[in-house]
This record gives C-alpha cells, structure tokens and sequence, in this order.
C-alpha cells in the first residue's frame, strides 16, 4: 500500500513536466514574488497567457540559466539591476528583441544598446540627512562626502550589495581608478560604523542618531513613509532627501533599474515580448510607483505623489550597461578600502 | 519480508563449501559497488566543487590574500571556537539533568528545550536586530529615559561576531542536547551504579564514566552544530560578520570568478574533512558500546530548595532566550504592523513546506540507514572513505549545492533531450533538474550527514557481538538490521528523521534555486520579505515555520524518552 502511494506520488509530484507548449511564459524573476504577481495575473486576464513564475536570487537564477542552456525553461529574465542584466547577456543567455513599442516606452540609456535587455522601473540612490542637523546646504556631490566634517557621520550599508557596487561601478565609469580609490578610502574612514544590515537600517540609524547621513534607495525611503509601521514612519520623517551631483555640468544622482530580457532560448518568445511591452504600459509603471516606491521609466507617465513631492532631480544618463562591465573592478576598489 | 523468518538449517562452522563461498564473495562485491556508488552519486556536488581545484586563478587570489581573507579565516575561526563552547555549555548540563534528575517542571522542560530547533537561524537574527539594535526599541527606551545620545552609554552590539555566535548557540545547542540525552538515556544505569557503589561521588561518575561514553554523541552533535554554522550565510550576512561563506558568494558573484569561489569552498570542506579524521584519530582507535544490556529504570535524583532551583534556571535561559523572546518579537510583528494574512494561497505554502519535508526526511532517513550499515558489514577503506565525503555536504552552503546538483541532473536533460529529439523529434524539457527530483537530491546532499550521523551514533551503541550472535542464529544480514538492530536504536532513527524533517523546513537557498515554477514555501516567502526588508511580514510565514517544527519537535522527545529499552520493559 504504501509502496503504491509513493510510487504515485514520484510520478505526478516529482516529473512534472516543467514546461508545456499551451498558451503561456515562463519567467525567471529576481524580484520578489509579491511585488511582480498582482502585474501578472493582471497580464493573464488581459491576455489570456498564463505566467508561470520562479523567484530567487538574481545571482543564482543567471546561473541556473547558464547551465541550463539551450533547454531552460525560463522566457524571461527579471532582475532588479542593470548589472545582472549586462552578465547575463556576457552570459550569452539573452536574445535582442525588435519591438517598436519598448523602443518608443523606454528611454536611451535605460535599456541595453543592442536591444539586450529593457528597464522597466528605475530607483535613486540619493543622499538622505537627518533634518535636525543638516542642512543641505552643506552637501553637494557624492565625491564631497570624503571630507574632513563628515568623520563619523556616514551609515552606508555592506559593500557585498549590488546597489553599492553599482553606484562605484557608476563613479568608475566617469572617473579614473586612482581617483575612485580615493573616494572609496576616504569614504571609508567616515563611515559612523561598520556597514550593517539593509538600507533601511541606515536609514534607521541615522534618525536615532548614530549618524547625520544615510545612502539608501530611494524606495525603502518611500515604503518607510508610506508602510503600516509607525516607528518606521516616524524614523523616516526625521530625513529628507538631497539629489547630489545636480549642477549644470555634473553628471546626476546614480540611478539604477529594474529589468528584463528575453532569453536566448525562449520557446514562448512572442508571449515574453508581449509580457515585456505589458509591463511598460501606463497603468503597469503607474502600479509600480504605487505600490513600490520606484520612478516609471515611460516618459509621461507621473511617479505617485510622494515621490513627486521630493522634487524633480538629473539622473545620470550614463548607459547603465556600464554598471555592469565595470563591477568586479568596483568591488575589488571597496575591498581595498575595506569597506566590508 | 520473510527473509529473517526462514528457517535454514546452520552450515557448521568451517564446512562452507567453495560455491557458497564464491556467491558470498561476490555478493559482497556488489553490495560494496553498491555502497560506493550510491556515496559517490550523493558527493557528486562536493566532488564538482574540488574539479576547480586545478584551475589556475592566480589574480583573484592575490588580491584575496591582499584584503580579505585575513578577516574570512580569523572569523570563521573565532565564529566556530564561540558557537563551539557556546552548544556545549548550553546542551550537555541540561542533557544530564533531564536524564538524570527529577526537579519541578522537568516533564516540560524536556521538550521545550528542543523548541529552538524550529527557529531557523536568521529569523532568531532578525529579531534579536530588531529588539536591540541602535534604533530599536530597548535601546531607545534607555535613551528616553536616560537623555543620553549615540556613544554616550555602553551597550553591546547586536550584530557583530559575539552577536552571530550567540545567536548560532541559542539555535543549535538542541542538536548536542538532543544527541547527549539520547546517550545519556541509552546508557546502562548498571555502570553508573556499579561506579556509585565503588564509591565515586555523583559528579566523579558524570565526568569519568557518563561523559566520555557519551562522547561519540556529543561530539556528533558538536560537529552537526559546527557544520550548520559554517555552512550559514543569511545570519552572518546580515550581521556583516565576514566569514568564508559570504566571501564565497563575494568572489563568485561580485567578482565574477567561479573558480577562486570553487577553491574558497574546497578549502572550507578540507578544513571539516581534517576535523572529522582529528576526532577520529583522538579516539585512538577506542570503541564505545555498552557493556551491559542490562536496563532498568532510572533512578532519578529528586533536586530540592537551590539545587532544584538551579536547575530551573539552567533549563529555562535558553528556552526563553532561544524560543520565547524571538516568538513574542515574531507574533507582535505578524498581529500588529504586518500585512500578510492567513489565506488559501497562504495554507498552500505550509502544505508544500510540510510535504517536502516528509519526503526529504524519508529518502534521508532510507539512505543513511543504507550507508551506515553498509559501512558496519563492509569495513573496506573505500567505503568508509565515500560515506564521509558524501556526508560533507552538510557545511557547504545551501546554493552552491543547489548550482553542484543542478550540473550533473542538468547534463543528464540534455543527454535524454538529444536522445529523444533524435529518435522522435521530441523535446522533453527538463524532466529532472527542473522538478522537485532535483530539489530533494539536494536536500539529501545536504542533511546526509544529520541523518547517517544520528543513525551511526545509534548503531555504535550496538556491540558487534550482537550481530554475531544474530548471525550466527541464522540470521542474514537484513534480519539483522530489522530484527535486531532497528528495534534497539528506534530513538536514532527517529531522531534522524525529525531532524532531517525540521531542517528542510528552515532550509532556504537550495529551496529557491531548484524549485519549479509556481511553487513556494514557507522558509521562501519569510526570505522574500525580509530581503525587501519587510520584516513585519516575515513574521507570519517566520512563525508559521516554527509552529509546525514544533509538532515534530514534541513527538521527538516524547518519542526519545519511550524508546530507551528499560521503559518498554516496564510497560
């Protein structure tokens, strides 16, 4: 009896078949499952296709896609940063697309030169004080967060994270090595503390006062201010946001992306194309300012108010495939600082 | 099934005929073909990452040993040397106590102190981080209180090495009480009263005689708790603590090189490797069995007035430390700031979380009874050898198992694929590697040592006389096993099983990377939260994790205490 019912199980639990050709995609997604599935279950009833979804690390999923090569079930790649984006396509894991519609949605430098890979929603990865004793008269540019007043001022998370990785990677890409170096050094010697934790916890620690100066993403700032816990509103509320590198030949705040791209071997390719113009329809980068805090990438489509109420600011327009060719190198220079 | 029954007239001793002996031999030879195998096939992922070995990445490293690794290698050392001492002091006093004593809510205390063993890792982090951090709670009530600012007062850091080590102790320490108690309890209490009535005083008798015959369970334990923390990477990376598994995944991902990771990781299992031969050279070739199967209840110490008190004290620090404190944080999250609710989508998580485990538990348990008493029949040097490299995996973290499992099941695919597109043109998918198969090969790589540890702690117990004795009564050698030896060590192989059940419940990396498409459990949507840094509404799925680990977790005592030989006796 048991012997049957284990057999049973191994056959229909254990061998399904993990793709079928019916009407459908399937999606590798480095983004969370609650902050992609209301998106797609709204493209299922619009379409009809039906999204098959796995989640996990950006890292591990690219990986997994490597190995599987020309049979991997995955259609589309989801990742929250242009750097995996430009490794998968290194990786040579990822297809160019030809679709008018995300030519004319997405702007120049937030989608691959060669059509590789698209952004869909893009993040800030501002400066933020803390009200009571800063003004932001005294902050300018990231490069001037090196100096002397700054001692001990400074939470910046792990430099293990890819957001930091790609803000140096960004620096490297308009500045020298030597010159990035020493920004990464003397960065390093203001750090209030050594790097700990999520950028909220920067955040955090800043409003309780264990530093004056926060580096953190603009949406965790948002949710902070906009999610169901109070502490974390009120720790929020004690920082304002300052977009540094403004001036007039300065080259913006670092911004990254979230993204996607169609794999080399999608076998539902029209399905991912479509799934990807989806996603940067109005109502789509609308839901994502909404219910994540991020910047659309459509132009003409309005960020949620409480974005808007931090102002307008310049965003680098560097190519963000730069992110990506430049990171080992911006890892190995946040080493050698010892910024763990 | 009859195997054992039938009855077979005894060959007399010396008169094997040449045939007879020509079929046991090889019938050996295939069983020992059989054992290898099946060892290899399991160390097949740790056997990937040594392939890297041989390739040169000369840059890497100099740039590793320039930076890093000073502070990987001091780490990871310091962070084993704490959690070490931390398991010991934690779980072998209460070990004896429960065995040994009688004090007031000793009955409770007997289960409960296994309830840490539900709380995984970084979720006891996440909490504790929370409560004590600079910006939480308690220390902003000193603040308030006391009007003094950042630096101004003394108060220890959450997350930092100290942190990551108390942590790690606080959830790992069930694995040396539940194996020393087992011990403790298995153990003739005619020795004990043998040493007693010579004269040695109670404390004599715990260090001479009922600690060092507990010694092989203790030190399995230890070694389980040490093996789970190296291969730890969600608590020291939160903590910021650089050790050799976050500088894994730094140098594979971040920089880009999988070879200099590879050989990161080799190194790590080197180290493990030479640990487990140093423990067993210390043993100096010495065995630990029991002398006597003579059992008879227990005799109990009742503890009074400070002792019993005592005991108290020592029983419940780490339960409530381990369990109570991080629940509480946990419920008040789930009930008051989180958004996540229990609905359909929601059971649908516990129901898959619930059915992977018992699978995994299952095929752990199977195997490890396969290798363990293959390695008792067949001594051969080879057998032992692959058992103890399959039973590696355990200190390797979870994703670069999961990518070393996804390497050969993936080319398997691509063979049968070439196959059947040539013969019917036919494309067939991923039929192993991208199903649950995959997934729980890969939860057997890693808990294997839990399971084949506990079941060779259980069968060490047994004196090779009684097989003789079973043997030479016409017993096979499976009748052996069913008849004799599994009715002896049920408490080992439940354990095994519990234990293997309650960490695939917890385990998170191997879980996200080689599950299929549209199919999520508990331990992944407490991740996904807590990485977007949603802890509130980690609560809920963190919660529900420890709930249902505490089924199991209750049965296994309750299970230990019933199966020691004397109480059945009784009964």
């Amino acid at each position: 009896m048991f012997n049957k019912l284990l057999t049973g199980l191994l056959c229909t639990a254990l061998l399904l078949p993990a793709a079928a050709t019916a009407d459908e995609v399937n999606v590798y997604s480095a983004r969370k499952e609650k902050l992609i599935k209301p998106l797609l279950d709204q493209f299922t009833a619009a379409t009809g296709i039906k999204v098959n979804l796995l989640t996990g690390k950006a890292d591990a999923l690219l990986k997994k896609l490597e190995l599987e090569g020309e049979n991997t079930p995955a259609d589309l790649l989801i990742t929250t940063d242009a750097g995996r984006l430009h490794r998968a396509q290194q990786a040579g894991v990822l297809q160019p697309v030809d679709s008018a519609t995300l030519m004319a949605h997405i702007p120049l430098n937030m989608r691959d030169p060669e059509h590789y890979w698209f952004g869909l929603t893009y993040r800030a990865r501002p400066i933020m004080y803390v009200k009571a004793r800063v003004s932001p008269d005294e902050l300018s540019t990231y490069e001037a967060l090196t100096d002397e007043t700054w001692k001990g001022r400074i939470c910046i998370r792990s430099s293990s994270n890819i957001y930091n990785q790609s803000l140096v990677a960004s620096m490297l890409a308009s500045q020298s090595a030597e010159q990035t170096q020493d920004w990464a050094n003397g960065l390093v010697q203001n750090f209030a503390r050594p790097p700990k934790g999520g950028d909220r916890d920067q955040i955090k620690a800043a409003a309780a006062g264990q530093c004056d100066i926060a580096i953190a993403n603009s949406y965790y700032y948002a949710a902070m201010l906009a999610g169901s816990d109070e502490a974390q509103r009120a720790s929020a509320e004690k920082l304002a946001i300052f977009w540094p590198n403004q001036g007039a030949d300065a080259r913006g705040t670092h911004i990254n992306i979230s993204g996607a791209a169609v794999t080399k071997a999608a076998k539902h390719k029209d399905n991912a194309i479509k799934l990807l113009e989806y996603m940067t329809q109005d109502e789509a980068q609308r839901w994502y300012s909404d219910v994540n805090g991020e910047y659309p990438v459509k132009v003409g489509v309005a960020a949620n108010e409480l974005l808007q109420s931090w102002g307008e600011f310049k965003a680098d327009t560097l190519n963000l495939s730069e992110l990506g060719t430049h990171n080992a190198e911006a890892l190995r220079i946040m080493d050698k600082a010892g910024w763990r | 099934m009859d195997i054992a029954r039938t009855q077979r007239p005894l060959t007399p001793l010396g008169t094997v005929t040449a045939a007879q002996a020509r079929t046991s031999k090889r019938t050996r030879y295939l069983f020992r073909a059989l054992l290898i195998s099946m060892a290899l096939l399991v160390a097949l992922p740790v056997l990937a990452v040594f392939a890297y070995v041989f390739v040169p990445a000369p840059d890497v490293w100099q740039h590793l040993v320039d930076t890093v690794l000073a502070d990987y290698l001091a780490n990871s050392f310091w962070l084993l040397i704490g959690v070490g001492f931390g398991v010991l002091l934690l779980g072998v006093p209460v070990a004896w106590l429960n065995s040994m004593c009688r004090f007031p809510g000793q009955r409770i205390f007997e289960w409960a102190l296994l309830l840490p063993l539900a709380m995984p890792a970084y979720i006891i982090a996440y909490t504790y981080t929370g409560m004590l951090d600079f910006a939480g709670p308690v220390q902003t009530f000193i603040r308030d209180a006391t009007g003094l600012g950042y630096g101004e007062y003394y108060f220890p850091e959450v997350r930092s090495l100290p942190g990551a080590i108390a942590m790690l102790s606080l959830v790992l320490y069930p694995y040396v009480y539940l194996l020393a108690r087992a011990a403790f309890l298995e153990q003739s209490v005619c020795v004990l009263e043998v040493s007693r009535t010579l004269g040695s005083s109670a404390w004599h008798s715990f260090f001479h005689l009922a600690l060092p015959l507990a010694r092989p369970a203790i030190i399995t334990g230890l070694s389980l708790a040490l093996m789970e923390t190296l291969a730890d990477f969600g608590t020291v990376h939160y903590f910021g603590v650089d050790t050799f598994t976050t500088g894994i995944f730094r140098t594979w991902f971040g920089l880009g090189d999988s070879a200099a990771a590879a050989q990161l990781a080799a190194l790590l299992m080197s180290v493990v490797f030479m640990l487990v031969l140093l423990e067993r050279w210390s043993r100096h070739k010495a065995r630990y069995h029991h002398t006597s199967g003579k059992y008879s209840v227990l005799p109990k110490q009742q503890l009074r007035g400070k002792w019993g008190a005592l005991a108290i004290v020592v029983c419940t620090l780490p339960i409530v430390l381990g369990f109570l404190i991080p629940v509480l944080q946990l419920l008040y999250w789930a009930f008051t700031v989180g958004e996540q609710s229990i609905d359909q989508a929601f059971l649908r998580l516990v129901a898959n979380s619930l059915f992977l485990a018992a699978l995994a538990a299952g095929f752990a348990l199977l195997l490890a009874l396969l290798l363990g008493y293959g390695k008792r029949l067949d001594t051969h040097p080879v057998v032992r050898l692959s058992a103890r490299i399959a039973a590696l995996g355990y200190a390797i973290p979870g994703t670069v198992i999961a990518i070393g499992v996804l390497i050969p099941f993936v080319w398997l695919d691509t063979q049968l694929n070439n196959l059947s597109k040539a013969g019917f043109g036919l494309s067939l998918g991923l039929l192993f590697s991208g199903s649950l198969f995959t997934l729980l090969f890969a939860y057997n790589v890693r808990f294997l040592a839990v399971s084949l540890q506990t079941v060779e702690a259980g069968l060490g117990k047994v004196k090779p006389t009684i097989d003789e004795a079973g043997r030479s009564l016409g017993l096979k050698a499976f009748g052996v096993l069913r008849r004799l030896h599994l009715p002896m060590m049920q408490g080992s192989l439940l354990t095994a099983l519990l234990l293997v059940f309650v960490d695939v419940l917890k385990e998170l990396p191997a879980t996200l990377v080689l599950r299929p498409f549209n199919f999520n459990t508990l331990a992944v949507r407490a991740y996904e939260m807590a990485a977007d840094e949603r802890l509130a509404d980690a609560g809920l799925p963190s919660l529900m994790i420890v709930l249902v680990g505490i089924i199991p977790v209750i049965l296994l005592s309750y299970s230990i205490g019933r199966a020691r030989a004397g109480s059945k006796v009784q009964a």
